[in-house]
């Protein structure tokens, strides 16, 4: 691994995205909207748009880089610039880590902007700052990135890379708790949220957003988060294969 | 004699359940141009991806410039160019060589360089998606020049080309080949084997022959490289 192929790596993917100023546009503009709609929607629940809206915040940059990065890890698979990338001296992990840098940075600026209006503009509270959220945000952001591209190797098309989202991210949004309490689900719901990443996400941005002082709960969210992060960097680097059939 | 740059031996690959090269042997001398010919579909990529080290084989051993292929070590020593162009389309030409000067480590002198090989002058700041085939390809060829291989693998790199693009491209092997540079380069196209200094000639995955241009000439008694190859398909088939 070496600083110099993953920042290249890094630029290189924000090079691409800044020649689409529409995938630009979309990414900052859309999450904003959509709390601006739900806000409207739960006009006169204040409480309700406080439990869902603020930890969303921290919410849609897993979704972005979900879908983002799993689109363009495929174009690499199919395009044939990963296999020229495997034939050439870097290393698996200067890709990984030069994508996470690359959406990381987009993640930080679709966050700033998210909560800004969110924070000051709509009245949600960050009870522990909204720089918190922030934080949170990026790191959700990241493991979105990693499960997208480890997904990515699993679809041939675009059609189908794009189907991922419904199919992985969907549930995860439903059972984490974000819509109904998971303490009010059935049994076998809340059993299958405890293996869902997505759950210790919004866990941990419902405690950065609520009134309880942060406990060790909130430490062990954030702990689950970062590591499940790691193994799905580790899962990705393993469908970057040198050799194929 | 100097050691092959390439040596192939019994190399068997399967793709998809069947067999697609049956136990090949091969040399491929250093400093040379070697074409590597043979109808669509019989095998050519397949060997040259194994060459280069991105294909999984199923038997038989393959050194590359006294390494196994495939090994780290060839990583910054080989250039691959497969037969689509594998460059970013939403990036400018520019920005795929500065992205991939920097994977290999060369400096901005190398990009100048390798831009004006491929005559690609005065389209750097073109994105990539914006230009024609051959014009890809040709940028697919300048990015596997950037770190000046000792090995050069090119897939297919004239198909789409006008001729007088062809005869330069050719005329570029021939220089690099003086240089010291190995090339195995591939085609489908029987009259860029005189181009050649060694010609491999592949049928149904099988190496059909390897000889020089007027080796095979003289073999044949055909003055045409092609009717060279057919006649040598009809004695293998009369056998």
């Amino acid at each position: 691994m070496s600083a110099r192929s993953t920042g290249a790596t890094a630029l290189r993917v924000l090079w691409q995205i800044r020649h689409d100023p529409r995938t630009i546009a979309l990414m900052l503009v859309v999450p904003t909207v959509l709390l601006a709609l739900l806000y409207w929607v739960f006009e006169g629940k204040p409480q309700v748009f406080q439990q869902i809206g603020a930890p969303l915040c921290g919410l849609f940059p897993f979704i972005v880089m979900f879908l983002i990065t799993s689109i363009a890890m495929l174009r690499e698979r199919t395009s044939g610039t990963l296999e020229r990338l495997m034939s050439l001296p870097i290393a698996k992990a200067d890709i990984l880590f030069g994508y996470g840098i690359a959406f990381g940075a987009l993640a930080a600026i679709q966050t700033a902007i998210v909560c800004f209006v969110g924070f000051v503009a709509l009245g949600l509270e960050a009870t522990h700052g909204a720089w918190l959220v922030a934080l949170l945000a990026i790191a959700n952001a990241v493991l979105g990135m990693a499960l997208g591209l480890f997904v990515s190797a699993f679809a041939q098309t675009e059609f189908q890379a794009v189907q991922f989202m419904p199919a992985f991210v969907l549930p995860q949004l439903i059972l984490c708790g974000l819509f109904v309490a998971r303490d009010e689900m059935a049994g076998f719901l809340q059993a299958i949220s405890w293996l869902l990443p997505l759950t210790y996400a919004f866990d941990a941005l419902a405690r950065a957003t609520g009134q309880e002082p942060l406990d060790s709960a909130f430490a062990a969210d954030v702990l689950v988060v970062v590591g499940a992060t790691i193994a799905s960097l580790g899962l990705g680097a393993l469908t970057l294969r040198r050799r194929t059939g | 004699m100097s050691r092959p740059a390439i040596s192939v031996s019994e190399l068997r690959v399967e793709r998809g359940g069947r067999e697609v090269l049956h136990g090949l042997s091969l040399d491929v001398a250093r400093g040379s141009v070697t074409g590597l010919l043979g109808p669509s579909g019989c095998g050519k990529s397949t060997l040259m991806r194994s060459i280069v080290g991105v294909q999984i084989v199923a038997g038989g051993g393959i050194e590359v410039l006294g390494e196994a292929a495939g090994s780290t070590g060839l990583r910054s020593r080989v250039g691959y160019v497969t037969q689509a162009p594998s460059v970013y389309s939403d990036l400018t030409v520019e920005e795929n060589l500065r992205y991939f000067a920097a994977v290999v480590d060369v400096g901005e002198e190398r990009i100048a360089a390798a831009v004006s090989t491929v005559s690609l002058g005065g389209f750097e700041r073109r994105l990539v998606g914006s230009l024609s085939g051959g014009q890809r390809s040709r940028v697919s060829l300048a990015t596997a020049l950037l770190g000046e291989p000792e090995l050069l693998v090119l897939d297919e790199p004239t198909v789409g080309l006008d001729p007088v693009l062809r005869a330069e491209l050719w005329t570029t092997f021939r220089g690099l080949a003086r240089a010291g540079t190995t090339l195995l380069v591939s085609s489908h196209v029987m009259d860029e084997a005189r181009e050649c200094d060694e010609l491999l000639l592949m049928r149904d995955g099988a190496l059909l022959t390897h000889a020089t241009p007027a080796e095979l000439r003289e073999e044949t008694g055909e003055q045409d490289l092609g009717s060279a190859f057919l006649a040598l398909i009809e004695r293998e088939e009369g056998r």
